[in-house]
């Protein structure tokens, strides 16, 4: 059972039967009313997008769903494939039902799958990734222009800012949460 | 070597952060107001229904200088500002962040229509020292900043933006749905928006309007449907203020919320206050206005989280 105060991207719950996930929320507050919780949901299954605005106090069940440990194969066309790590049988997912996880998948990465019903709606991706920069602008020592980041493009096409001494060719550390740098991984 | 790297890309918002503070000083200062600092520990804050003191001790960190302000009013003050730390519980999001920085000021012999006007020389002044021109871009909305700004009453509000009056908003409770879904997002996009008179419920220490009671004398500023600023005419009547303290503290209990005990040296206080006016202004979303950052952790050195 979750609260509203629970409510943040990524939460898996369940509304009339059929388990959502957030892909947007926010808390506001009109001037001097109550607390209001902004919700963009998508439908695990349908792909349905729903958006509900809940009040404190309300409660939700947490979606059921099963966990199966899997690693990622490959893409092939506009789907991902996935190899559970037990019986070696393969599940293909949409990039729709992938969403923003598309973005640190590499071959071979470790990746809990949701299932429900046989059929996988969706990845649990670990907090953090190590990805390897592929293509980044290099660092002019003493660069005194005052930026204080760069676009850097990481193996999966992912594209993201990174401090000005990331180098091509280093591993960075990822958070899946929030899409941004977290440090280097030191070689 | 990568710690504080949000901190790093920080420092372009936080040296205009700085620059909009001295600007507001010095148009508070031009217009004979006097910076006050008052505590930040109190022992009773103003009960609100929606609003959650942290306590601290037996005592509160203030959701609102509030009530130490009117009671400088109270003891002959005339013109006062205040940018100080205010903390409200629970309250996390794209504009909120539980600890923040508000500016407040009051005029005595002033109401709600002299505050109006302050916002309009307030900001102008303000957004000149960011960008020289006269209107902000927003999220995308140009926004006009000369002078005068959209006056528009919660009543017409709600007939032009969410189909039905603002009483059956009330009568149905849909009141802050419709205001967040429907209307703020309408507000403040040509020119900034100064939704005034909510109804008389949704005002725990406002004035009532003389010519319609249904309503009190109460506004919000809203730039690019981002709300700024409430102001309002000050109740001055210590036996309804009590009622409404009353009503309020009854209803935050009911909801097994931390009781507060009553803020007994402002009632006493309160008969003394001349009519006045006071208005908060959250000066991080100014910040973030002023800058179009998308967020409010854009602009402060640290996030609660970063902590």
């Amino acid at each position: 059972m979750y609260t509203v105060a629970d409510l943040k991207k990524g939460l898996k719950i369940t509304l009339d039967g059929d388990p959502y996930v957030v892909i947007a929320f926010d808390f506001t507050k009109p001037g001097k009313g109550q607390a209001l919780y902004r919700t963009k949901m998508r439908n695990m299954i349908t792909g349905v997008i729903l958006d509900r605005t809940y009040r404190s106090g309300e409660t939700f069940e947490t979606a059921s769903l099963e966990d199966r440990k899997m690693q990622f194969l490959y893409k092939e066309d506009d789907h991902f494939v996935f190899m559970d790590n037990q019986n070696y049988e393969q599940y293909r997912m949409s990039e729709e039902a992938v969403g923003d996880a598309r973005n640190y998948l590499i071959d071979n990465l470790p990746v809990d799958i949701l299932i429900f019903k046989d059929k996988a709606i969706g990845v649990d991706l670990p907090n953090f990734v190590q990805l390897k920069v592929i293509e980044t602008l290099p660092w002019v020592k003493g660069d005194t222009s005052g930026s204080d980041s760069k676009p850097a493009t990481v193996e999966t096409g992912y594209i993201l800012r990174v401090p000005p001494f990331i180098e091509e060719g280093e591993t960075i550390v990822i958070d899946t949460r929030s899409g941004e740098y977290s440090t280097r991984v030191k070689g | 070597m990568t710690a504080g790297w949000q901190q790093t890309l920080r420092r372009p918002a936080l040296m205009e952060r700085s620059r909009i503070m001295q600007a507001i000083r010095q148009y508070f200062e031009a217009g004979g107001f006097l910076e006050v600092e008052t505590p930040l520990r109190i022992p009773a804050p103003a009960p609100e229904s929606h609003i959650d003191a942290v306590p601290s001790g037996d005592w509160f960190l203030q959701t609102s200088p509030e009530l130490c302000m009117k009671r400088l009013l109270a003891s002959g003050y005339e013109r006062l500002f205040q940018i100080c730390r205010c903390w409200r519980d629970g309250e996390r999001g794209r504009l909120h962040i539980p600890e923040f920085t508000m500016l407040e000021w009051y005029r005595a012999e002033g109401d709600y229509t002299d505050l109006m006007a302050d916002c309009e020389g307030l900001i102008r002044s303000a957004a000149a020292c960011v960008e020289k021109r006269p209107f902000l871009v927003v999220n995308g909305a140009e926004v006009g900043l000369d002078p005068p700004w959209e006056r528009l009453t919660v009543r017409e509000a709600f007939l032009r933006h969410a189909g039905c009056t603002m009483e059956e908003a009330l009568a149905a409770d849909t009141f802050d749905e419709l205001m967040v879904a429907a209307i703020e997002p309408h507000l403040g996009m040509e020119t900034p928006t100064l939704l005034c008179d909510y109804p008389a419920e949704r005002a725990a220490l406002a004035r009532l309007k003389a010519a319609d009671p249904t309503v009190a004398e109460r506004f919000e500023l809203y730039i690019a449907g981002i709300e700024l600023a409430n102001g309002f005419s000050e109740l001055t009547d210590a036996v309804e203020q009590r009622r409404r303290f009353d009503e309020e503290e009854t209803f935050r209990r009911s909801q097994g919320r931390i009781p507060y005990p009553e803020p007994a040296r402002f009632l006493e206080a309160l008969p003394s206050m001349p009519p006045s006016a006071g208005i908060a202004l959250g000066l991080d979303r100014l910040v973030m206005v002023l800058l179009d950052a998308a967020s409010i952790d854009a602009v402060v050195a640290f996030t609660p989280e970063e902590l």
